[in-house]
């Protein structure tokens, strides 16, 4: 997405004609079945939103409610604690470097400075043509083969400053 | 994808080959394939699977499963180490009471620990079987798996496995024609480490904040939506089935008298060794075998000091390899056993700084609840970044004491800072010499030398 159809997604949503997908809300409707209560859906249906629109605008956060039965408040709480729901835009890809120890004693820090100088910013931040977004991560499971990172739903490891090219060539 | 990146992809592999590993001596790996391909339910069954479940579910009623688990000692491989029949038998079950839930744990966030991935990705059936089991025994209706979002590829392994499952009838009603109904869902997570505390996991179960919850209750009392709750390990699960199978006694001897805990762990080891990796092996297994395993240290790096499992365990030195790696022998070390997957430090490397790399994500994960948490541990990396800077101040390091203090057990709702105590108090302990270096000279001193 180029930064145009960023800001244009941003200036629809901020109208009021934000309405959830159909398919969107019947999916978040299904996953409350799993639980005594559609709160327990909440985490999901965030998840949904963000699939479709790569973030959860601010005006998701009242649909959501009004799709499950709770109050907005309900939804908002959960949508700012979680590490992994994104409240503003951010690129196509979106990489999660591993800072915890193992990775952290496998020269994390040389690939993270790698990452940064090659797209020309830091965490939390999204590169100009709105292409990536740079976040540090949890222990990813994946300290045999540290410095790990993800991008999108692949899990790279180990990644040396060598290979940050290679790896940012494949995702366009 | 592309070659040049597909070299780069992260494989999760054990470190043992097939023929090293066999059904009575490797109960957790010995059905793993060479290829690691996920292990469909043909293939689980063919390998003896459900043998455990069924034999659970039409011999045994519930109360002799909760036995033969409690005799085999089978203690929780989360890290707390609690014995899980134990924790079963303290679930409440009776005609005035609902049938509740059985929650895996499958929130694998503890930095250096990568050992329920393997399972999960490879092995789903192991932990279905487990979690029925676990079910019959403590009459919960419905299970959950609670993962983490970043394990895309164990969530499409355990939901292909999951429909296998129902559609051959190990999940449904009716179970294996034992008359009990039970059925699990997957539930994805989106981050925060702190999900992966027991209380904290219900309510984001429940589709909250995951704060923890003051206990008692205990979940077993009151625990999803106020019911009798179950929360186990995936490794824990996934040890249960075998535990039927072959019995009580076979699984105490797992461990051929190197502890006295049963059956095998799944031991690995990250940092600067040769060979990093996973491998399964009877509990008790001392660290130097493993580091032998493992091959040593990398030439050019000497081994100063190892987490036994995960960043929220104490530090502990060299001559501790010599202890087995079970739960009470790492306890009374000063430490905590944990998930049992070491993290080695070299001396090329600084205690200050992984300190500070510790107490960071600890300090990102707090939940924010209770103060000591919330506050401490910034004002932790706050002086322990001075201090690699090497303009601390004199008084820092007991000032660091006084915070792994307030950070320690009894002072929280949770072990999150307590967690992170371990390595700081123990770091204080045994490295000090590291931490004083850091302290900023006064400039007198500075134009002396």
């Amino acid at each position: 997405m180029s930064i145009e159809q960023t800001e244009q997604t941003v200036s629809t949503i901020a109208s009021d004609r934000f309405e959830l997908e159909r398919a969107d809300r019947e999916a978040m409707q299904q996953e409350c079945e799993h639980f005594e209560q559609p709160q327990a859906a909440c985490i999901e249906a965030l998840k949904i939103v963000q699939r479709r629109y790569g973030w959860v605008p601010d005006e998701a956060i009242p649909a959501v409610a009004e799709a499950l039965g709770l109050p907005p408040a309900n939804v908002e709480g959960v949508a700012t604690f979680y590490s992994l729901i994104f409240r503003q835009p951010v690129g196509r890809h979106v990489i999660l470097l591993c800072d915890s120890s193992s990775c952290f004693l496998n020269d994390y820090e040389a690939l993270r400075a790698a990452f940064e100088e090659k797209l020309g910013i830091g965490y939390g931040q999204t590169t100009e043509d709105g292409r990536f977004t740079l976040l540090p991560v949890c222990c990813l499971g994946a300290c045999d083969r540290g410095p790990a990172l993800m991008i999108d739903d692949d899990t790279f490891g180990p990644v040396g400053p060598d290979d940050v090219d290679d790896l940012l060539e494949a995702y366009s | 994808m592309n070659a040049n990146i597909d070299r780069l992809r992260y494989r999760c592999q054990l470190r043992q080959p097939a023929s090293e590993r066999h059904e009575e001596s490797h109960p957790l790996t010995w059905r793993l394939r060479e290829d690691n391909a996920p292990i469909d339910l043909a293939e689980y069954e063919r390998k003896n699977g459900y043998v455990g479940t069924r034999r659970a579910l039409t011999e045994h009623s519930a109360s002799e499963v909760i036995d033969i688990v409690k005799e085999a000692n089978v203690r929780g491989r989360g890290g707390a180490g609690f014995p899980a029949g134990v924790k079963w038998s303290l679930t409440l079950q009776g005609e005035d009471i609902p049938r509740g839930y059985l929650v895996c744990n499958a929130d694998e966030m503890e930095p250096g620990t990568f050992k329920d991935r393997m399972l999960l990705e490879q092995q789903p059936h192991l932990l279905i079987e487990g979690m029925i089991i676990g079910a019959y025994a403590n009459n919960a209706r419905f299970g959950y798996i609670f993962l983490r979002d970043e394990y895309r590829e164990a969530a499409a392994s355990i939901t292909r496995a999951l429909n296998e499952a129902r559609e051959a009838g190990w999940l449904g009603k009716n179970i294996a024609g034992s008359g009990f109904d039970f059925d699990i869902a997957l539930h994805t997570g989106a981050g925060r480490y702190i999900c992966g505390e027991e209380t904290a996991l219900l309510n984001s179960l429940e589709g909250h904040r995951a704060n923890p919850r003051d206990k008692p209750p205990f979940p077993g009392q009151s625990g999803a939506w106020g019911k009798p709750t179950v929360v186990n390990n995936v490794e824990t699960l996934c040890n249960v089935p075998a535990v039927l199978q072959h019995g009580a006694d076979w699984y105490q001897k797992l461990s051929g008298g190197r502890s006295d805990d049963g059956g095998t762990k799944l031991y690995g080891v990250s940092g600067r060794v040769e060979r990093t990796g996973l491998w399964e092996l009877p509990i008790g297994t001392t660290g130097e075998e493993l580091m032998e395993l493992a091959g040593g240290m990398q030439s050019g790096h000497a081994l100063k000091a190892w987490l036994p499992g995960g960043g929220s365990t104490g530090l502990l030195l060299p001559k501790h390899l010599e202890l087995p790696l079970d739960f009470d022998s790492i306890g009374e070390a000063g430490s905590r056993l944990g998930t049992g997957l070491l993290t080695v430090v070299s001396k090329e490397q600084s205690i200050v700084a992984l300190l500070r790399n510790l107490e960071q994500f600890f300090a990102r994960e707090s939940c924010g609840w209770c103060t000591p948490c919330r506050d401490g541990l910034p004002w932790t990396v706050k002086v322990l970044q001075a201090l690699e800077r090497g303009e601390g101040q004199p008084e820092d390091i007991d000032l660091l004491q006084h915070l792994g203090k307030g950070l320690g057990p009894g002072q929280t709702f949770c072990a999150h800072a307590p967690g992170a105590s371990m390595p700081l108090t123990s770091a204080l302990k045994y490295f000090r010499d590291e931490f004083e270096a850091g302290v900023a000279r006064p400039p007198a001193a500075v134009g002396e030398a």
